[in-house]
């Protein structure tokens, strides 16, 4: 129930997205969408996601989206087209997947084929396998620690990337800042 | 964070940001250190952690939280960090076993995950920390320069 | 046939296209970087909505029976969130360094300067 209502809230959030201007609205708008959606991961039982959603979600890339705007300028351009080539891929697009979606197993369904594989096995044998109770991270650091290898390696990558974009200048000394007048 | 205000507008902030934060950063170790047994692991203790010196940086300011933690330090410290996660592995094939097999790590083989696990979160907690404070200062040094 | 039991699909399918629509509609970079982040977070609505079974807990041990959600989508998308504010960071950065080069982040007037060159 507090999910059918969770996800009312997301698409209100979206829609409010896609017709403000004020790109300031847009991106606090942004961090009430994530937090939303932590809530309603928490509902469906992903508290570490749920974590870490509104650790990242709400609080630091709305801060990244936010120094971004004080750089490029909070108004947006009224655009010169009108978007009706847009919509019409959109809504084909959202038309086919809706499609998809009726062969889906239904919402919370224990025979869908998601929980017929991998998932049993770890949760049957990893507290005694591993020997630790958060069956996510034994997954995560043990079963499919190379894949977290990979993931680490890519936010350092992405790190990397931002430094040599931006760079970050040594402490300004008093020195510094009269040779720069 | 331009000087056209001054601190004392930032008071009602700052006296939050302080009582705060030292509770943002410990609960961070609380998660990174506890993810075995409840919710948590490196990545959320590392963008807790990350969140925090944030809050500390705006209340603050940028220069107070970069010579905390400099950039100077951080760099290496996110290269470390995946180097502990590698090095795991790679400790794992010295020691007779697979790339991350935490298995021959230590006897008996649950502790081995225990120390393989601790290990790896501990360098996931490391580099997701100082990736997301190295990209905040980089981003908020720039708009701090910003006309 | 039960509905209701596709609505967290609908919904998640109507939150990626609306962030679809803001990327393709919408001239401004940083924006467009916020429609993407809508797109993501459906991604994680839907895997996470996969996961869950009728009165399961979190997948934490505990010492009374219980049923656990599936653990599986919850590790990808754990990574996958960290990952994805990592690569946005990337993004937004490639947005201030041609607001720098163009003096503007509207892809039109970014197409025009390119044209004038």
């Amino acid at each position: 129930m507090i999910d059918i209502v969770l996800l009312t809230f997301l698409a209100a959030t979206a829609i409010a997205v896609v017709r403000h201007r004020n790109l300031f609205a847009v991106v606090m708008l942004a961090g009430i969408y994530s937090l939303l959606s932590a809530g309603l991961f928490v509902t469906l039982d992903a508290v570490d996601v749920a974590f870490t959603e509104a650790a990242v979600g709400a609080g630091i890339s709305t801060v990244l989206f936010l120094a971004t705007l004080a750089l490029t300028g909070p108004r947006e351009a009224v655009p010169v087209r009108k978007p009706y080539l847009p919509m019409v891929v959109v809504s084909i697009t959202g038309a086919a997947l809706i499609w998809g979606t009726l062969d889906m197993p239904r919402f919370a369904d224990p025979q869908a084929p998601i929980h017929q594989h991998v998932a049993p096995r770890y949760i049957e044998t990893s507290p005694t396998e591993i020997g630790i109770p958060n069956m996510v991270t034994s997954v995560l650091a043990s079963y499919r620690g190379y894949d977290t290898f990979g993931e680490v390696t890519v936010i350092f990558t992405a790190g990397v990337g931002v430094l040599a974009l931006l760079g970050i200048r040594r402490k300004r000394s008093s020195k510094d800042a009269a040779e720069k007048e | 964070m331009r000087q056209t205000h001054s601190d004392k507008d930032y008071q009602v902030l700052q006296v939050v940001a302080k009582l705060l934060v030292p509770y943002i950063l410990l609960f961070a170790l609380y998660v990174q250190f506890h993810g075995d047994f409840g919710p948590g692991g490196g990545f959320q203790a590392g963008v807790i952690f990350a969140a925090g010196v944030i809050l500390y940086a705006m209340a603050f300011g940028l220069d107070k939280a970069m010579s905390l933690l400099s950039p100077q330090v951080l760099r290496p410290l996110a290269a470390l960090g995946v180097l502990i996660y590698g090095g795991t592995g790679v400790a794992g094939m010295f020691l007779g076993g697979h790339f991350l097999d935490y298995y021959v790590l230590a006897t008996p083989p649950t502790a081995g995950q225990h120390l393989g696990i601790f290990l790896v979160e501990l360098g996931v907690g490391l580099t997701v920390t100082c990736v997301m404070l190295l990209i905040f200062f980089a981003f908020a040094q720039r708009a701090e320069q910003a006309p | 046939m039960n509905w209701v039991g596709l609505y967290n699909y609908w919904i998640v399918i109507f939150l990626m296209m609306t962030g679809f629509y803001i990327v393709v509609s919408q001239g401004n970079l940083v924006k467009k970087l916020v429609g993407l982040n809508l797109f993501q977070t459906s991604v994680f609505i839907q895997y996470i909505s996969m996961g869950k079974m009728p009165g399961g807990t979190a997948p934490i041990e505990s010492s009374a029976p219980a049923v656990y959600s599936n653990p599986l989508p919850h590790v990808l998308i754990l990574t996958a969130i960290v990952v994805g504010v990592a690569t946005t960071a990337l993004g937004l950065a490639l947005a201030v360094r041609i607001k720098q080069a163009y003096g503007t982040v509207e892809e039109d007037r970014i197409r025009e300067e390119d044209r004038n060159v």
